[in-house]
């Protein structure tokens, strides 16, 4: 991609133009540039300082998590059958449509920063708002994941307490709570901006308001991928939904009676495992015991997982701030073949928090 | 060409078209909302110096308290929460901040002959989320104080009651403070040097503050991402650094001085910049070895990253690894000696006037000296064994922390003064107050030496009484280190009050800073400067009429046979 380029000099072609709001793009004729800091001496230094600082930004972001998935191998090395044991909670499906979205929201970032480059600004405002969404879907799918481990009791460390049957928690109603907010809220100002004739207003809040509905998007995505997967794999959707819970049910198929004695036995030591299971037979012995053993360390997989996916969650909603802000001078036309290091500078960002999750799917929903 | 001609052919210097810095804008909030490298530049200087005092008078009463070997004043938790205070306060507010963030804040541009540092909103950004931390630990001394030794180690400090959630927080934010100051100067070196301002034109000071940012950029997101483990562990219970929980206490300390001890280097590799600066403006010599200190710089910055496991020979770590980190912590010492013969190859055969600052200068090199080689003895495996945790290690990161950074830091301070706020101070009691800061220093932490191989142990508020002498020896040399100090204060107050108007280059010095007004105009220079080699002092010469030294345009005509100037002043 030309994402590497400096800003062409002079005379670009303005061949693209297709914002028709040229009232607000440059002026070709300006002597002065309006966007360049007194203290560079050009536009081109003043793009490269920004573009190096973006990229040791980046080198900070890797060495922040660095420290995450260094305790990953850590404890992955010392741990494996509990990791091995709690992949089966998560569903790599719901990783992969995840995975799929954000994939796509960086190809329509890197698009905008072609479509910013060429002075494309109706489309620039398009492809933004696209990229937005994506985010808003990620965080919905996100929330259905987070809501089910927390009825299932699937958390961190200290409050590992899995569950066979899901307890039906107003979980994902809590916590869709800030994105029905963000829907009244940008609703509202879209409205005020309409009805006061500011267009500009109008289109940034309306375009919000497209990323702020693309939250339930994400949420039907992730209730119906489940549905799906079960349809594919024969099973109900409500055994795909408790699939999780009953790890049992995947490393030896029995009875529902049967997969309540080896939960029982897991809840307990491996004296009282073994005891419970004699009854059942050597294999399922063994089997009890390779479980009892199983969840001694799950919930260290929990913490990892949780702070990884947080933190992710965290750049996630601070790369959708700087997108909308992107977006609302994108409405002002300031970018254009001249000037478009921020959209670039942004694009680097939102591409490495792509990376990290590209590393986070595999590493965390694919180690079964 | 005779003196008379030399003298009026003098170079002009930047700032009689505008005001200087100081007073181009009145009112607070021509500060508070500066955009100006140099005035965020002066706010991190008295913001680092009130920690500095803070954490000055804790170590005060911590010596004072060890006095006797039994209690004077201090309860054993008390003591336990002013040590980690001490440590705290003048590690992550003082020594990390203070020559990058307060002198390299208002210096770095104006050595560059730039405007401004890349990105000035954010290095304003930097002093306030620095406010921030500051104002974060001042809670966590509020909410229940602090006990955990600086370090934090598990699982003791997700055990102990104190306020650790406060002060580690404040500790991330801080870190965001440091890597903003480091991304914008490393932005800036890279992408602003002027026309004929090449990598090697730059002032030494300018290649120790790069491979400072190296570090900063580097290992401080580490620092964060610990801290952010720590919160979590002590208020979810995550267990990543709990035993019970499958997770494992030594993982924190791997984390912790991953950033910690390239942080050691965060500290003194400006102050070897600040030094390299002196030694060769007071000498009036070029610097010998420009490369090779130029190069030990990075060289430091990056063998720093390999050595962490040091600070862990006794916390069970493999025999294989101690080994290999004892190995990789001795060949930190090859460049750092780099620097040291290099400087004292400078000052061979130099016309060396003793300046304040290079009082400073010849006192860090000794100090150092005496810090590095110390260190020594604690990276070799079988020694460290036995001189883990006592005042060995104390005394030896003191000559290091205050003998190195903080000696450099005054030096510095009172190299760029004049240029900084326009006076000049008593230049005798200011030789004075380094010399009894000189003479305080060693007869605080000399004696720990001796301490800690006779077995003291650090952090202990009672002691057993054949260590009287030494403590009370200690005792009174922080004592007369506090009174050196005070009385440095006061020289540089009373300069701001009183002092003679400075010149613009009042000590000869060759770098482009000298080349403005004292104090700078607001931009720095009225046209783009002229760079040439640094650290040449043919065409500097002294003009009793400024006052000060003043740049002389052609250079001296040369004899054609020997190649010698031929003698145009006396």
């Amino acid at each position: 991609m030309s994402t590497t380029t400096a800003p062409p000099p002079e005379a670009a072609p303005p061949e693209h133009s297709g914002g028709g709001n040229d009232d607000h793009g440059h002026g070709h004729d300006h002597g002065h540039d309006p966007f360049l800091a007194h203290h560079f001496g050009s536009a081109k230094q003043q793009f490269d300082a920004g573009k190096f600082g973006m990229w040791l930004f980046l080198v900070t972001e890797i060495l922040f998590f660095s420290g995450l998935f260094c305790a990953y191998a850590v404890y992955r090395s010392t741990h494996p059958e509990a990791f091995a044991n709690a992949d089966q909670y998560l569903d790599p499906m719901l990783g992969a449509a995840n995975t799929a979205v954000l994939i796509f929201s960086s190809l329509t970032m890197a698009w905008a920063v072609r479509a910013a480059q060429l002075g494309q600004q109706q489309l620039l405002v398009r492809l933004l708002t696209i990229t937005l969404s994506c985010a808003s879907i990620f965080l919905g799918v996100k929330a259905v994941e987070y809501s089910h481990k927390w009825d299932l009791g699937i958390l961190w460390s200290s409050m590992f307490n899995p569950q066979l049957h899901a307890h039906h928690s107003p979980a994902l109603l809590v916590m869709s709570i800030p994105a029905m907010l963000a829907v009244v809220a940008t609703a509202i100002l879209f409205g005020l901006g309409k009805s006061k004739q500011k267009p500009v207003q109008a289109k940034f809040w309306g375009c919000l308001l497209i990323t702020s509905a693309a939250y339930f998007g994400g949420v039907g995505l992730g209730l119906v991928v489940p549905i799906i997967e079960g349809a594919i794999t024969g099973e109900t959707a409500v055994e795909v939904a408790e699939h999780a819970a009953a790890t049992e049910h995947a490393a030896v198929e029995h009875a529902a009676a049967e997969n309540a004695a080896v939960k029982h036995a897991a809840d307990h030591t491996a004296d009282g495992a073994a005891t419970t299971a004699a009854t059942a037979g050597s294999v399922e012995a063994a089997a009890a015991e390779q479980v009892a053993i199983d969840m001694t360390y799950t919930g260290i997989f929990f913490s990892i997982y949780f702070v990884m996916t947080g933190l992710h969650g965290i750049h996630i909603l601070a790369g959708m701030g700087v997108i909308a802000w992107l977006l609302y001078r994108s409405l002002l036309g300031h970018f254009g073949p001249r000037y478009f290091g921020p959209v670039d500078f942004v694009g680097l960002y939102w591409h490495l928090v792509d990376l990290i999750w590209i590393y986070l799917f595999p590493l965390l929903y694919l180690i079964g | 060409m005779s003196d008379n001609a030399s003298r009026t052919a003098t170079a002009h210097v930047h700032g009689h078209s505008e005001e200087n810095y100081l007073e181009c804008a009145h009112g607070w909030k021509s500060w508070a909302f500066t955009l100006d490298h140099k005035r965020i530049g002066v706010m991190y200087l008295v913001a680092i110096l009130a920690s500095f005092l803070l954490g000055g008078v804790m170590a005060l009463v911590l010596r004072a308290e060890l006095f006797t070997p039994n209690k004077l004043f201090l309860s054993e938790d008390m003591y336990n929460q002013m040590f980690t205070l001490h440590g705290a306060v003048m590690t992550f507010l003082f020594l990390i901040p203070s020559i990058p963030a307060a002198l390299g804040n208002f210096i770095l541009p104006v050595m560059l002959g730039v405007k401004d540092v890349a990105f000035p909103r954010m290095n304003l950004a930097s002093f306030y989320l620095w406010v921030f931390g500051a104002i974060f630990f001042l809670l966590a001394i509020l909410l229940g104080g602090l006990d955990t030794g600086w370090t934090f180690y598990t699982p003791y400090s997700t055990t102990t009651n104190t306020a650790v959630i406060t002060a580690t927080l404040g500790v991330f934010i801080l870190g965001f403070s440091s890597i903003f100051t480091g991304l914008n100067f490393m932005v800036t070196i890279n992408t602003m040097r002027p026309a004929g301002m090449t990598w090697f034109r730059m002032p030494l000071f300018l290649w120790s503050l790069y491979a400072t940012s190296i570090i900063q950029i580097l290992a401080t997101p580490v620092l964060g991402i610990t801290g952010l483990l720590l919160v979590a562990e002590r208020a979810l219970g995550i267990g990543i650094f709990d035993p019970a929980r499958g997770g494992d206490p030594v993982l924190f300390q791997h984390f912790f001085w991953f950033y910690s001890h390239p942080a050691v280097y965060i500290m003194i590799l400006p102050a070897m910049g600040v030094v390299s600066e002196l030694v060769s403006t007071f000498s009036r010599k070029t610097i010998f070895g420009y490369r090779f200190i130029a190069y030990s710089s990075i060289a430091i910055a990056l063998l720093g990253f390999l050595v962490w496991g040091h600070h862990m020979f006794v916390s069970g770590q493999s025999a294989l690894a101690a080994t290999v980190f004892s190995a990789l912590t001795f060949t930190v010492s090859i460049p750092s000696a780099i620097k040291v013969f290099n400087w004292l190859s400078t000052m061979y055969k130099g016309a060396i006037s003793l300046e304040t600052p290079m009082c400073y200068a010849l006192s860090f090199i000794f100090l150092f000296g005496i810090g590095g080689l110390t260190g020594l003895y604690l990276g070799a495996l079988a020694t460290d064994v036995h001189l883990h945790d006592t005042y060995f290690v104390v005394a030896h990161f003191h000559y290091v922390m205050v003998g190195g950074t903080l000696i450099a830091f005054l030096g510095g301070l009172h190299y760029w003064w004049p240029k900084m706020f326009g006076r000049m101070y008593n230049e005798t009691w200011a030789r004075v107050a380094c010399l009894i800061i000189f003479v305080g220093f060693n007869a605080t932490f000399f004696p720990q030496f001796v301490l800690g191989s006779r077995g003291m142990p650090r952090r202990y508020a009672r002691y057993d009484g054949e260590f009287i002498f030494f403590h009370q020896f200690s005792t009174t040399g922080a004592m007369i280190l506090g009174c050196g100090l005070v009385l440095c204060a006061g020289v540089l107050v009373h300069s701001l009050l009183r002092g003679r108007k400075a010149p613009a280059n009042p000590w000869g010095g060759s770098t482009l800073e000298w080349k403005c007004s004292s104090p700078p105009p607001h931009h720095n220079f009225d046209w783009p400067p002229v760079v040439t080699e640094p650290y040449q002092y043919d065409h500097i010469v002294y003009d009793p009429e400024h006052q000060g030294y003043v740049e002389v345009e052609d250079i001296p005509e040369e004899d054609e046979v020997t190649g010698v100037p031929v003698e145009s002043h006396t």
